[in-house]
């Protein structure tokens, strides 16, 4: 199978394991990650505002590359996967936004047709859940995890807008702890997983972003959990930075392991 | 050639204000067949009724055409003046000059313009209108109630009072519904269960009441007056009449893992069972589900114990047919499912309850025996927290919970918030509502003791996110009045979940043509005034079915609902409507399309024998109508694709009439 | 004046796609908002000081910067009414009306540490800044 990928730009500098690990994975599941050629940061936050369009044409041009290819375009990172997700449903929903886009798209240098959201956008969970599929991916695992209690934490970039990312149940997800059975680790439910860290608001207030990612962090332990399974650099960031008693690995880390090609 | 009467009305200057009235009857005047035309301040007055009869009678009028309000309003008014007249009644047609022309222009002369033209359409239509007899049928004098609750009961009992024989159809083992697994009721506080079961044992003992427990409606046709509905019988595999009730089987089935739903899943039954102590008709019932003698034929346990010889294992569903000349639907409502709404972490804590699992942990026969504790834990809760509105008032945007208010929640909440505070004093009990609603008798008063006198915490703001952290529940709230987030550390939550229509509503909506809004609930002929008939004729509406209500609206409605039902068996005869299809035997080229398209199974097709012009006899198929049942929707005319059907009093030649006078 | 504050109003219900006459006064955003308490005005007072045009002492709060973006309040909200893109359209019309960066560049050096992800970065900038 071949999927348009899109690593973003904290992939390549301060994730880079979120992304290597998603490679080997991949690799070892039969799945041919494509990076589009120039592709560009997809701005790291979607801004709601409809009439921002020049934030927006880096998601739209990824778009195009994967309807191009007719390939699904698929992000590890959560942040990019909202931003282009919910890029692709403005240019299905919203026909003044849509036109504007394509507009400005007509001035690049090979015009590419009108985009109207046909690309099919993916999470790297969803392409495991939807087109591999768990039980696949059980039969795969070569190291299971038992035993391992593990916080599958969401965060809001993977589930909200849930009428857009339509990625779970925004309040009750189950995809990572589904996913985490799967490579024979034992997930645990608690209230804060699709709570905020505290996000790029580190930057400025830091004192508001500790408060959100402990509340998170504590919640976790509280459970019983001895992991926290992201797949956000800014969450693992700020549920880290501000001593999570817990340590917090990628979910592609947590794959690679139970795959057995964590180190080649 | 017909001699027709014009009568324009002023309605006051509801009509004259907009409409040029003298205009329109002087323009009228000459239309073809006019020989009279007239306008008069009120037409629907004794006065203008009078005027209209001497106008029949001194004209020799064959048809009249009154421009007025909305047929709804006084079509009937006016056939009746005519008959009185000698004249037939539908040779009389309404020209909506009111509601479709005053009421919505603003300058006179385009509404008299419009009047104008809406008359000659009117005027149109009568030259080609044929005097019609109704037929009359006759009504079967027993009536069935669907739903078993106390709008059911109810209902069954007021008809039955009034010497009617009346058959219960219930879905459940037993007869009782939503308000047997009530606690107390507001706003008096008593027992639900010793106001409900009196109730339903004088169902059982009135011998003009069937009752059709485990059973369920699964086809009706015929009509107002002349029903046949089929009821299946589920197989409880217990004969209902050698039973005694004495529940020895229930104790002594080895299958004690199921969840009992009158106690909503919360402690569990046997395979065979009563659901509880005052069940009507008191007789078991095996869950085929989970009997192992049903399933696998090992085991065999209650009809060893049963003394009477009550058990029959080979039981078959049953079907019987009966016919009644009326129907009323009772089929109740249910909360939603709080699925949607896991901020409030339902499905992750089994503290967090909804307001009817309440009832039952406050229930003396409930799974603690009245006494509140946590289902978690059997601990006594001391904070509770109640959500308000969980699934109510949901924008369709939301695309979870529902529109409306549901109507009862603001009430069973503060009743449950009062009894809590009274039983367990040291309990800390928060209600947080948007609004406080509280229109009914003595309801208000209800809702401020709970406050002044039993000192429950109202918050004016609603709860964001429940958190089960340790043995606490983590609740996020707002307080819109003092400007501030709250935390409070809950043992127990309680969701009060939007009421919605019994599933079964809308497949039986289908069976009885009868139609539902957009929440399924059913429709009324008319919101105000006729808010207990379906707009189908001969089928009533009793309880929650039709909207939200509590008990004392629902017993009214119920009651209601069994005198439009008396008032309908008192008659012998009913008088049909005239305007039904007809189909014309020698264009009918036997295509069937009507009979798919006629929702009332009106329409059959007969191999008939023609007399052809050269004298040959030839043998065809042709559909034919049953006057009876036709209810004159029209839907055969428009699929008919030879033109052999056509709806009398509407034929399509009278409506092209009408076309063509207003294009003209 | 009147006229630009309606214009103001306007152009921010517009580019929000948000209708705060939706709002039935239930305050759950406000219960739900994790940053309540760095807030000084709550997501429900956005929604209804938006409706009756209050503008002036939004623009000028600290609170639109505190916002998470984390859309509990959009997802929970029972009437659909999205107070998160009213603040973000609150904020977008502060940055872009008075050229008022929240952030500027030359700030963000002294705010990293080593760890510090880009996309906060980014992030940070397409929120404060033009």
């Amino acid at each position: 199978m071949k999927v348009t990928y899109f690593p973003g730009c904290t992939l390549r500098t301060k994730a880079k394991d979120l992304d290597l690990y998603a490679r080997r994975s991949a690799e070892a599941l039969g799945i041919e990650l494509c990076e589009p050629k120039d592709w560009q940061c997809c701005g790291g936050v979607f801004v709601s505002a409809s009439d921002e369009i020049a934030t927006k044409l880096s998601s739209v041009r990824a778009l195009i590359d994967a309807k191009e290819k007719e390939q699904p375009i698929v992000t590890v990172c959560s942040a990019c996967h909202n931003v282009i997700k919910q890029t692709n449903y403005a240019m299905q929903n919203d026909e003044t936004f849509a036109s504007r886009v394509n507009a400005y798209m007509a001035q690049e240098k090979n015009p590419p047709l009108p985009y109207a959201g046909e690309a099919e956008v993916l999470h790297f969970l969803e392409l495991i859940r939807d087109k591999v599929g768990f039980d696949t991916l059980k039969a795969a695992v070569k190291n299971p995890l038992t035993g391992k209690k593990i916080a599958a934490y969401y965060g809001c970039l993977l589930l909200r807008p849930g009428k857009v990312m339509a990625f779970d149940d925004v309040e009750n997800p189950s995809i990572i702890e589904d996913f985490i059975r799967a490579l024979g680790a034992e997930p645990v439910i608690y209230p804060a997983r699709n709570e905020c860290c505290g996000g790029y608001v580190a930057l400025e207030d830091p004192a508001s972003a500790k408060k959100k990612s402990n509340a998170v962090s504590d919640s976790a332990k509280n459970h019983g959990a001895e992991m926290i399974v992201t797949a956000c650099p800014l969450c693992k960031y700020n549920l880290v930075k501000n001593g999570s008693s817990l340590p917090v690995v990628y979910f592609t880390e947590l794959l690679a392991e139970a795959l057995g090609v964590k180190e080649v | 050639m017909q001699r027709i009467g014009v009568f324009v009305c002023h309605c006051g200057t509801n009509i004259a204000g907009t409409v040029d009235v003298k205009a329109v009857a002087e323009a009228l005047q000459y239309e073809p067949g006019v020989v009279i035309s007239k306008e008069y301040q009120y037409m629907c007055s004794q006065a203008g009724q009078d005027l209209i009869k001497e106008a029949i009678k001194e004209n020799n009028l064959t048809g009249i055409v009154v421009c007025s309000c909305s047929p709804r309003m006084h079509e009937a008014t006016f056939r009746k003046t005519a008959a009185a007249a000698g004249l037939n009644p539908y040779m009389v047609e309404i020209a909506n000059i009111r509601e479709q022309c005053s009421w919505v222009h603003k300058d006179i002369p385009t509404g008299t313009e419009k009047a104008i033209i809406l008359g000659k359409a009117a005027v149109a239509k009568v030259n080609l209108n044929a005097p019609l007899t109704p037929g009359e049928s006759p009504v079967t004098k027993r009536a069935l109630v669907i739903g078993g609750g106390i709008a059911g009961i109810q209902t069954a009992l007021d008809i039955a009072d009034a010497g009617f024989p009346v058959d219960i159809v219930e879905t459940k083992p037993t007869i009782g519904g939503k308000m047997a697994q009530l606690d107390k009721t507001f706003p008096t506080l008593d027992c639900a269960a010793c106001i409900l079961t009196p109730k339903m044992v004088d169902v059982a003992q009135n011998d003009k009441v069937r009752i059709f427990s485990y059973s369920e409606v699964t086809d009706v046709s015929g009509f107002v007056g002349n029903f046949e509905v089929t009821i299946k019988r589920r197989a409880r595999y217990v004969k209902e009449d050698i039973c005694t009730g004495c529940g020895l089987c229930t104790e002594k089935c080895p299958q004690k893992k199921v969840p009992n739903e009158f106690n909503l899943g919360m402690d569990n039954r046997r395979a065979i069972y009563i659901p509880f102590a005052q069940a009507v008709p008191k007789v078991a019932t095996i869950d085929p589900d989970y009997c192992t003698m049903l399933k696998s034929g090992k085991c065999g346990v209650c009809s060893k114990v049963c003394t009477v010889g009550a058990i029959d294992y080979q039981a078959k569903d049953e079907y019987l047919t009966e016919k009644y000349g009326a129907i009323v639907v009772a089929t109740g409502f249910n909360p939603i499912s709080m699925e949607k709404f896991d901020e409030f972490a339902y499905s992750q804590s089994k503290d967090v309850i909804t307001s009817l699992e309440l009832e039952r942990l406050m229930n003396a026969a409930g799974p603690t025996g009245g006494t509140l504790l946590r289902p978690s834990d059997g601990e006594h809760p001391h904070t509770i927290v109640f959500v308000q509105c969980v699934g109510s008032r949901c924008a369709s945007c939301a695309e979870k919970g529902k529109e409306y208010c549901s109507k009862i929640c603001c009430m069973y909440t503060a009743k449950h918030a009062m009894l809590i505070r009274d039983k367990y004093p040291d309990t800390d009990v928060y209600v947080f509502y948007i609004d406080v609603r509280t229109p009914g008798k003595n309801f208000d008063e209800f809702y401020r003791r709970a406050v002044e006198e039993y000192g429950v915490h109202y918050i004016k703001g609603m709860v964001g996110k429940v958190s089960p952290e340790g043995n606490k529940l983590k609740v996020r709230a707002s307080d819109l009045i003092d400007g501030k987030q709250l935390h409070i550390d809950a043992d127990l939550v309680v969701l009060a979940a939007a009421i919605e229509p019994d599933k079964s509503a809308r497949p039986l909506a289908t069976m009885l043509t009868a139609s539902m809004d957009t929440n399924d609930f059913f429709t009324e002929a008319h919101p105000k005034l006729r808010p207990v008939e379906s707009p189908t004729a001969g089928v009533f509406l009793s309880g929650a079915c039709q909207g939200p209500k509590d008990i004392p609206e629902t017993v009214s409605q119920a009651g209601a609902a069994a005198s439009k039902v008396i008032g309908l068996l008192c008659k012998d005869k009913l008088t049909g409507n005239p305007c039904v299809a007809h189909s014309d035997e020698w264009m009918c080229n036997g295509c069937s399309t009507c009979e798919k398209v006629c929702p009332y199974g009106a329409i059959t097709y007969q191999d008939k024998e023609f007399r052809m012009p050269d004298r040959t006899v030839k043998v065809r198929r042709v559909a034919s109508v049953n006057e009876a049942v036709c209810q004159g929707c029209g839907a055969c005319t428009v699929a008919c694709m030879s033109g052999a059907m056509n709806l009398k009093g509407f034929t399509n030649q009278q409506i092209m009439a009408e076309v063509d006078a207003i294009c003209k | 004046m009147e006229n630009k504050n309606e214009r103001r109003k306007e152009q921010i219900l517009r580019m929000s796609g948000v209708n705060p006459k939706k709002c039935m006064r239930c305050g759950k955003c406000s219960g739900t908002c994790p940053s309540y308490d760095e807030m000084e005005y709550h997501p429900h007072q956005f929604v209804s000081m938006v409706e009756s045009g209050d503008l002036e002492p939004l623009m000028s709060s600290p609170s639109i910067y505190k916002c998470l973006s984390c859309f509990a309040c959009v997802d929970r909200c029972p009437r659909n009414v999205e107070p998160a893109k009213l603040i973000e359209a609150l904020r977008l019309t502060v940055i872009r009306e008075k050229g008022a960066n929240h952030l500027l560049a030359d700030q963000i050096p002294a705010l990293l540490d080593e760890e510090m992800p880009q996309q906060a970065i980014v992030s940070a900038m397409r929120k404060y800044s033009k």
